[in-house]
């Protein structure tokens, strides 16, 4: 009876997903899809919501696509898009993508009144002096003295760490949380080395003996398979 | 083809004008031939420094815009012979009144007679900055041991090593104090270089004569005896690729320029 089928509903422990034809036209899909929420209307009596993934194949959805099947979806009233899953991305993704997990290393020192800033990890061979300023999307590791300012996670990473051989800096942030240097001066902890800044339990930045990040930050380990 | 040598600082009153004036009649003293230049528009005085104010006729603005040539313009200073000449700012004009390339073209054309050309900056890092780097090909960035000094030499540094035509900048301190840094009220030589990270050229104690030659108008280093012109002399000897090591100021204080040496490596 049924034509062939663009919108394939399977339900999950966790919710339902839609999987969508990437081979007919979008028309053609939003029609069916309309369609087939409507007829599954067995799934509006449940009362509280139902989580939705929708993958779409090979098919690229553009945002203003995103938000129309969004909206559609939305209009049965328990259904909720938790996320839209695809095979494809632009270029233009892509590259952003491979640039926010990307370290940039860069040998100079930035200099008072000089901004440098990388979409991803920054590893920074020399110092920020005073009045310099890092950003990075990511992490900051710093081979030499932080005495600037640094802000790591600018994108909403609050993950991310910040590491400085001398750990002296005007002012940290990482994504929105900042902290300055106490007015009397940083305490001296010569014997710790390396010093690394990142937030706590209770949102706050504090900043400790470089070692701590292994168990913090598992994920700074980007080795496959262990040695 | 001489060499251009911009001296600047980023911030006044710290010894740009003072370390030009000597460090031309240093040159000058070793036989070299020296024009000074003084690019600080509306607020001149390295004609004042030379002691040479009485003899301008024209000035920097009347050479760029035309009103006369560039010999016309440049003061001769008797004392030395044919080897010292200035070229004075404009004192009612504005920095704008001149641009970096019509500046670029001016020090061009003083190389071809020069064998330096001393670049007198103004403070600042705006039009007068861009006017004094825009023809040199080295250049001298001068601090005293004040933070707020420092920090500005570091903000020029950074400007000057954007700048692809001028060679590594290098650094003078100036007006040192050896009680204050010794008690740690100063920062100290060490902590300045190392802050800074370029090559160190000379230290300059903070010396009465300097201000006693100024009101004479006498450069400093033309007096064999005073500490201050002994560093300016050395200065000078190290632009001209001698190798001069770093004078210890009094012996309680050579710890810190034995830790120095390394700054004074090759070059
Ligand atoms: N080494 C020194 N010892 C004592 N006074 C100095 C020294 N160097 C500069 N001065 C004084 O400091 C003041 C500012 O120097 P100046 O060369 O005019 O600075 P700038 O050109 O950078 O504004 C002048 O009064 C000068 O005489
Ligand atoms: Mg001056």
């Amino acid at each position: 009876m049924k034509k062939n089928q663009n919108v394939v509903i399977k339900g999950t422990k966790e919710g339902l997903i839609l999987h969508l034809c990437d081979t007919c036209s979008y028309d053609d899909l939003k029609k069916e899809l309309d369609e087939r929420l409507t007829e599954n209307s067995f799934l509006h009596n449940d009362s509280h919501p139902i989580l939705v993934k929708v993958h779409s194949g090979n098919r690229y959805l553009t945002e203003a696509q995103k938000d129309e099947l969004r909206d559609l979806i939305r209009s049965r009233k328990n259904l909720l898009v938790e996320a839209f899953e695809s095979n494809v991305m632009t270029r233009e993704e892509a590259a952003r993508l491979k640039a926010e997990n990307e370290i940039v290393s860069v040998a100079r020192i930035i200099r008072s009144g000089q901004v440098l800033e990388v979409p991803g990890d920054l590893l920074l061979v020399g110092d920020v002096n005073p009045g310099g300023k890092v950003m990075a999307g990511g992490n900051i590791f710093i081979m030499g003295a932080l005495k600037g300012i640094a802000h790591a996670g600018v994108n909403g990473d609050s993950a991310a760490i910040i590491s400085a051989s001398v750990m002296k800096p005007t002012q940290l942030r990482i994504n929105d949380c900042i902290t300055r240097a106490p007015d009397e001066g940083f305490p001296e902890h010569e014997k710790r080395g390396m010093e690394c800044a990142y937030i706590d339990e209770d949102n706050r930045i504090v900043i400790d003996r470089l070692q701590v990040l292994m168990h913090l930050r598992p994920n700074l380990t980007r080795l496959e398979g262990g040695f | 083809m001489g060499e251009a040598i911009v001296v600047t600082s980023g911030k006044g009153g710290v010894g740009k004008t003072t370390s030009s004036a000597n460090i031309g009649t240093a040159l000058a003293l070793k036989d070299k031939r020296v024009c000074l230049v003084d690019t600080d528009i509306g607020l001149r005085n390295l004609d004042v420094v030379m002691g040479l104010e009485n003899r301008i006729i024209y000035d920097l603005v009347d050479v760029v815009t035309g009103r006369c040539k560039i010999h016309q313009a440049l003061v001769k200073d008797k004392r030395f012979d044919n080897h010292l000449y200035l070229l004075p700012a404009a004192q009612a004009s504005d920095k704008t009144a001149v641009t970096p390339e019509q500046m670029k073209a001016l020090i061009d054309e003083l190389k071809q007679e020069f064998d330096y050309i001393i670049i007198d900056c103004p403070a600042g890092i705006e039009q007068g900055f861009k006017n004094a780097v825009a023809g040199a090909d080295r250049a001298l960035v001068v601090t005293t041991p004040e933070v707020s000094a420092v920090r500005d030499a570091d903000r020029i540094i950074g400007l000057l090593e954007k700048e692809e035509h001028i060679a590594p900048p290098r650094l003078i301190i100036n007006r040192i104090r050896n009680h204050l840094m010794k008690n740690g009220d100063m920062l100290d030589v060490d902590e300045i270089t190392t802050h800074l990270s370029i090559e160190l050229i000379g230290i300059v104690v903070d010396d009465d004569e300097v201000i006693k030659s100024t009101t004479h108008g006498e450069p400093i280093a033309l007096n064999p005896n005073s500490k201050a012109s002994i560093a300016y002399r050395n200065i000078a000897r190290r632009i001209l690729g001698e190798s001069v090591p770093l004078q210890p100021l009094d012996d309680e204080y050579k710890g810190v320029f034995s830790r120095l040496k390394k700054f004074f490596g090759g070059k």
